[in-house]
């Protein structure tokens, strides 16, 4: 605050507050003419009366206890303007002696935490237990409450990952995020295209498609470029998040049409970056959690 | 003067009371426009572009502020859930701002990069498909509405008027910059703004 506004509020709050008891002793003055206190004013009704009676003393009172404990209050807390207060209050201070306070009682936990590797981390029961409440309240929102996930959101308790299991590849992904692209193929592969490598797509876990499509598609899937991400056998690449096809785990949905969707429209997967906003240590405990939700 | 002009004079009542409470807003708002904390933005602080500002027009329209505060207060319990506690620099642009203090849903003051567009798509055509617990209702009309750009211009120059460094460029561009975009992508723009120029610890 620059100096002339420092000085208008202090000027104000202390007019106002002197004003007050200003106030007080005004209105309690008698006036010539007024008739004597505890006399009838003279001021009728209906035939009701009024007693020329002062303020009860208790009510009086308050009045100045609320005066005494204004002043009393900006002597001792910031108020008058760029007075910081006798006390060194702030709300900023309080808010860093409550995160101070924190660390000195959870850091050393978190630190023994990020000291121990993520597959023992993962066994251990109280970090598990630390581990789950860090997920319930950053990563439910997208993964679901029993990290089970849902369509376009991965299941992180089985076994198929689409960056990697292993304890370092999980915690890179929570770290820095990452960004899964599967370009639209519509414009290459055209609406018969589509059709066909959908087909293909779908015999690769099983399903019952008309042949000849799929036939078309198997070439379509090499020569459209498919296979740079997904790979000839179509088992994907951990390396680029490309999904294995020959599974029956469908991120974007399992049906013809959405398969036909994410080939026509391609696909963006996004995890954001967590290191920043989680920090390294409770990222460290998050990845052994979800680590362990698949490494019983 | 006695006591009983006063009582008697409603006019001079009402003048009178209006100097006293005035007195409030002399000490407590009056400094606020001279003071660098409140009237600077924080570093790195954007004015909202042309589809962003839209989003936050949808955002007032639907009444999401309504159940949702954009305001993290200097709590620990708060920055641990929403990352660094808000300052009054960040809202130099927000005419009016929109902290609120009802939260039915979680404080978006930094939702901004927290999810995915495509989340943020999923969530909105039916918050329950990815938070089962949510109570929020579904806003799936705003995938097929699409803005005409008609007025982002006319709400961008009054906005300058009231000091967002607005460019006659921004302007300009204002209504090709949101036509044919659906009101859902311009509310994401919009959420996923949200917060970011203060990193989040």
């Amino acid at each position: 605050m620059t100096t002339l506004a420092s000085y208008w509020v202090i000027a104000l709050t202390l007019v106002n507050i002197f004003a007050c008891y200003w106030l007080i002793k005004w209105t309690m003055k008698v006036r010539e003419g007024e008739s004597a206190v505890g006399e009838v004013t003279g001021h009728a009704w209906d035939g009701l009366q009024e007693y020329n009676n002062p303020l009860p003393r208790w009510w009086l009172w308050l009045f100045y206890g609320t005066i005494i404990f204004s002043l009393a209050y900006l002597v001792l807390y910031p108020g008058l303007g760029n007075f910081k207060g006798m006390l060194g209050w702030s709300s900023t201070g309080q808010y860093q002696d409550e995160v101070k306070t924190a660390d000195a009682k959870y850091g050393p936990i978190f630190a023994k935490f990020a000291g121990t590797a993520i597959p023992e981390l993962a066994k251990d029961k109280e970090a598990m237990e630390a581990g789950r409440r860090l997920f319930a309240t950053y990563c439910t929102q997208c993964h679901g409450s029993d990290a089970g996930g849902t369509t376009h959101f991965p299941n992180l308790t089985d076994n198929d990952w689409l960056w990697g299991g292993t304890p370092e590849k999980i915690k890179e992904t929570i770290l820095m995020g990452r960004n899964g692209l599967m370009p639209p193929m519509g414009p290459v592969l055209g609406e018969q295209g589509v059709e066909e490598v959908a087909a293909y797509v779908m015999s690769l876990s099983g399903r019952e498609v008309d042949p000849k499509l799929a036939e078309a598609g198997k070439e379509k899937f090499v020569s459209a470029g498919c296979v740079g991400c997904h790979g000839m056998d179509a088992k994907g690449n951990q390396a680029l998040g490309a999904p294995n096809l020959t599974d029956t785990i469908w991120l974007h949905g399992s049906t013809a049409s959405s398969i036909k969707k994410t080939i026509t429209e391609g696909r963006k997967g996004k995890m954001p970056a967590h290191k920043d906003f989680l920090g390294e240590d409770k990222v460290h405990l998050l990845a052994a959690y979800v680590y362990s939700l698949s490494n019983k | 003067m006695s006591h009983e002009i006063v009582e008697k004079n409603v006019g001079l009542m009402a003048i009178l009371i209006v100097i006293v409470i005035s007195f409030g807003g002399l000490a407590e708002i009056v400094p606020l426009y001279f003071v660098k904390d409140t009237t600077e933005p924080v570093e790195g602080l954007k004015p909202y572009t042309a589809l962003q500002l839209e989003g936050r027009d949808i955002y007032i329209r639907e009444a999401c502020n309504a159940c949702h505060s954009q305001m993290i207060r200097p709590f620990r319990a708060e920055t641990e859930r929403y990352g660094h506690y808000s300052v009054a620099g960040e809202f130099v642009y927000d005419h009016p701002f929109l902290w609120g203090s009802k939260r039915t849903g979680p404080d978006l003051a930094r939702v901004g990069g927290r999810y995915s567009d495509e989340w943020h798509v999923a969530h909105l055509m039916n918050p329950r498909d990815v938070v089962p617990e949510s109570n929020m209702p579904a806003f799936h009309w705003l995938a097929e509405a699409t803005l005409d750009g008609k007025d982002t211009a006319a709400k961008m120059k009054a906005l300058r008027a009231v000091g967002v460094p607005y460019t006659d460029a921004d302007i300009a561009g204002a209504a090709d910059a949101v036509r044919g975009k659906t009101e859902m992508d311009a509310l994401i723009a919009y959420l996923q703004n949200l917060g970011t120029a203060v990193s989040s610890r």
